[in-house]
């Protein structure tokens, strides 16, 4: 069998199970319903655009990111900064002296870097170097935290955040691949060229920083009140459900008017991702295959010798990085659009970070329709392990009384099999069949 | 008075609980340096082997209360000890055996060991939440204070009380034991000598004919010992939820590489950089601000540098400081 047949042989295996899952109720796994699907289908969409971002910086590069929780958080605060309306007074009340406080925070870190650059080193330096930080600290705070006041003040049970600029919510996604691009550029810029274990912790500070700001900067984000009700690229099912030619086409195919608009509206959502997925995949399999793809894999394998061969290993590595995380932001952005809200408190790195690993190592990294397949299959078992998990203790646990402390105990806690479900996956594959599903070629 | 008052006020508040957060973290941060130093990975699971250990230990504490043996005015929890530290050890060993072990042979690159870490991770993390479930467990009991805040105040006439709590005692005690054991351990006995030689440069010790796997295995070991130490001290002191487990790595690894990765001492002097300033940084200095500044200038807000969410962000900051201008952290460890 040739490679490309295994390879769509993996594909439709992926389709199938998607297609059972709308078809059958089949041992309790499936639930039959196409509505359950296309759920399962849209996230599975949006990983597999996680999975080729990391793909870039992991496959082509060797780079180890385990902060793209952070990076698709910004994308979903793109969505709110770009697509809901402003908040009527807040710009007039604070905005413009938030807006000033951080412009001058940010000055107050260049003069420092200009400082640390232009001065000689010594007392002098680091005395001026401290007071310049300290005043600037302080000058930023006495804008900020008025203006803040204000700000949160508006409306508070609905609003009391800036609101957005009440743009297109599509234009929301490029703009949270820009935000998650900018946040990456910083982090490279200091962790990258050092030993490859300091990208990962840096990362992953980094994701932890960018949550906890989503959290309390609620005049930002709502902090942990939530944003909801976000723009949709779609329409509304209630819309579709009193639309007369609606009602008659759905009758057409035997759905009834509330299932039929439900269903269309994924599977408008559906294809929007399916064309932001072919369209990256595509660019993913250009570079790949271009002259700057093929450096990247010979920076990976021997960076000595790609350095003696001229190249600027560590200017390369943040490129790459900057692009991967822009993927990551992107998803993340589409993600938020597909929730339409953001729900700064329901991030967790191992759903939105460690998961998307299993899927890339999965999958096949250095390979682009690896990374695709290993979001799409287990992003399925990721939802399928839950009922799997339970089905299997209560199996195991027949002969066990019901009202047995132990029996309740572990039906009550087989959701948690989910994790030891997918670390045992990814060891298994890291130690037998390293190269993934579909390897590299 | 009013400066005594003060100084009582900033060790109440950001002295004491500092120094016992500052020994937990070193305490942590010295078996993640351990292990880099031996086995020469950054080690993702570290957080959730804290957990399990942490985790057993509770367990026993729990069967102990039920049998009605307690520690007197200690909390129990040290009796059960014990037990956490060797079902982890156990559990250690055993990953270590099926998982690190394979790569090792192979001479894998540290990225693929960091990668396999975080499926150990993944599945510790899985095995704590399906043990004793994701919530959070209180298990400190015996007496709470060494000394009480109005204890204090009676005894010094003081406006300003000093609460030392018996978690924050024992914390720092055992701190003291378990580093000075250590380092005895690593510069006095054979084996300790050996695995600083095989850290240094293993090359030189094969040649000298220590044996690697042993050299590993008792890293495990003081690794697991100081993890679950670690963890039951953080979980006396505050409380145990895995999840904040998984999340103490950021401070952890913030602490070993500022101290310098590889370094014993290194990973203490971190661990107390990192208390104390995520501590003061995130402390409404208003108390002590009003007793040190005269009358007419005394603050009207809280004087909160930074609000306590955002302690994340202070390790997070130092450690970027630390990886722009001196990699290899105060401690010169190695880097790889």
């Amino acid at each position: 069998m040739s490679d490309t047949v295994k390879h769509s042989l993996l594909f439709a295996f992926v389709g199938l199970l998607i297609l059972m899952e709308g078809a059958t109720s089949f041992a309790g796994i499936f639930s039959g319903s196409w509505n359950s699907a296309l759920v399962i289908l849209n996230m599975g969409l949006i990983s597999a655009i996680m999975a080729l971002g990391v793909n870039l910086q992991w496959g082509f590069a060797g780079l180890f990111n385990v902060g793209i929780m952070g990076f698709t958080a910004l994308g979903g605060l793109a969505v709110v900064l770009v697509s809901t309306s402003p908040t009527p007074g807040a710009f007039a009340a604070g905005g413009m002296g938030i807006l000033m406080a951080l412009v001058m925070g940010a000055l107050t870190v260049v003069g420092a870097v200009a400082i640390y650059k232009f001065m000689k080193p010594g007392i002098a330096r680091t005395l001026v170097l401290l007071a310049v930080l300290i005043a600037g600290f302080f000058i930023y705070r006495a804008i900020f935290d008025p203006s803040v006041e204000a700000v949160e003040a508006i409306n508070p049970a609905l609003e009391g955040n800036l609101g957005g600029l009440g743009l297109p919510v599509l234009l929301a996604w490029p703009a949270g691949g820009l935000l998650a691009a900018g946040a990456a550029w910083l982090i490279g810029k200091t962790a990258l060229g050092l030993r490859s274990d300091y990208l990962a912790i840096a990362t992953l500070g980094i994701a932890e920083i960018i949550i906890s700001v989503l959290k309390n900067e609620d005049w930002l984000s709502r902090g942990v009140k939530n944003v909801v009700g976000l723009p949709r690229p779609v329409p509304y099912e209630v819309d579709l459900q009193n639309d007369p030619s609606f009602v008659e086409r759905a009758a057409t195919f035997g759905l009834d008017p509330v299932e039929g608009s439900t269903i269309f509206v994924k599977l408008g959502y559906s294809i929007l991702f399916t064309v932001v997925l072919l369209a990256l995949l595509w660019m993913a399999q250009m570079a790949l295959k271009s002259p700057w793809g093929r450096m990247m894999r010979a920076i990976r394998d021997n960076e000595v010798a790609a350095e003696a061969m001229g190249k600027d290993v560590t200017r390369r590595h943040l490129q790459i990085f900057v692009l991967g995380s822009a993927i990551c932001g992107l998803a993340g952005a589409m993600m938020t659009t597909l929730d339409s809200q953001l729900t700064p408190g329901t991030y967790n790195p191992l759903r939105f970070t460690f998961l998307i690993w299993v899927m890339v190592i999965v999958g096949g990294s250095g390979n682009n329709f690896g990374a695709v397949l290993g979001g799409m299959l287990i992003w399925f078992f990721w939802i399928k392990v839950e009922p799997m998990g339970i089905e299997l203790i209560e199996l195991l646990t027949t002969f066990m009384a019901d009202d047995n402390w132990l029996k309740a105990h572990l039906i009550e806690n087989a959701s948690h099999m989910r994790l030891l479900t997918m670390g045992l996956i990814l060891l298994l594959v890291l130690r037998f069949s390293p190269r993934g599903l579909i390897p590299e070629k | 008075m009013e400066l005594l008052n003060a100084l009582v006020a900033f060790t109440n508040f950001v002295g004491v609980p500092a120094i016992a957060y500052g020994s937990q973290l070193a305490i942590g941060a010295l078996g993640v340096t351990l292990v880099y130093s031996v086995l020469r990975f950054s080690n993702f699971a570290h957080g959730d082997t804290m957990a399990f250990g942490t985790m057993v230990t509770i367990l026993v504490t729990w069967l102990f209360q039920g049998a009605g043996i307690s520690f007197g005015p200690l909390p129990t929890a040290l009796l059960a000890l014990p037990f956490g530290i060797a079902v982890t050890m156990g559990l250690v060993l055993f990953t270590d055996r099926t998982v690190y072990r394979f790569y090792r042979e192979q001479k894998a690159k540290p990225v693929v060991f960091v990668m396999v870490s975080l499926g150990v991770m993944f599945m510790m993390n899985g095995l704590v939440r399906f043990i004793i479930g994701p919530g959070d467990q209180r298990f400190a009991d015996g007496e709470r204070f060494i000394i009480s805040a109005r204890d204090f105040k009676k005894m010094t006439g003081l406006d300003e009380g000093l609460a030392i709590k018996t978690s924050q005692g024992i914390t720092v005690v055992t701190a003291i034991i378990v580093v000075a054991l250590l380092f005895w351990f690593l510069n006095k006995t054979r084996t300790g000598k050996s695995m600083r030689a095989y850290s240094d440069n293993e090359d030189l010790a094969l040649l000298s004919g220590i044996n690697p796997e042993r050299v590993v295995m008792y890293t495990w070991l003081i690794v697991a010992t100081l993890a679950t130490i670690a963890g039951v001290l953080y979980g006396l002191d505050k409380s145990f939820k895995p999840f904040t487990y998984f999340q103490l790595l950021l401070p952890i690894f913030a602490s070993a590489i500022v101290g310098g990765l590889g370094s014993p001492i290194g990973a203490i002097a971190g661990g107390f950089i990192i208390a104390f300033s995520e501590v003061t940084i995130t402390y409404a200095w208003k108390k002590v601000a009003t007793y040190v500044l005269p009358e007419t200038m005394a603050p009207d807000g809280l004087v909160q540098l930074l609000s306590t969410d955002y302690k994340f962000a202070v390790s997070f900051a130092i450690l970027i400081i630390v990886l722009l201008f001196k990699p290899t952290g105060i401690f010169k460890g190695k880097s790889v």
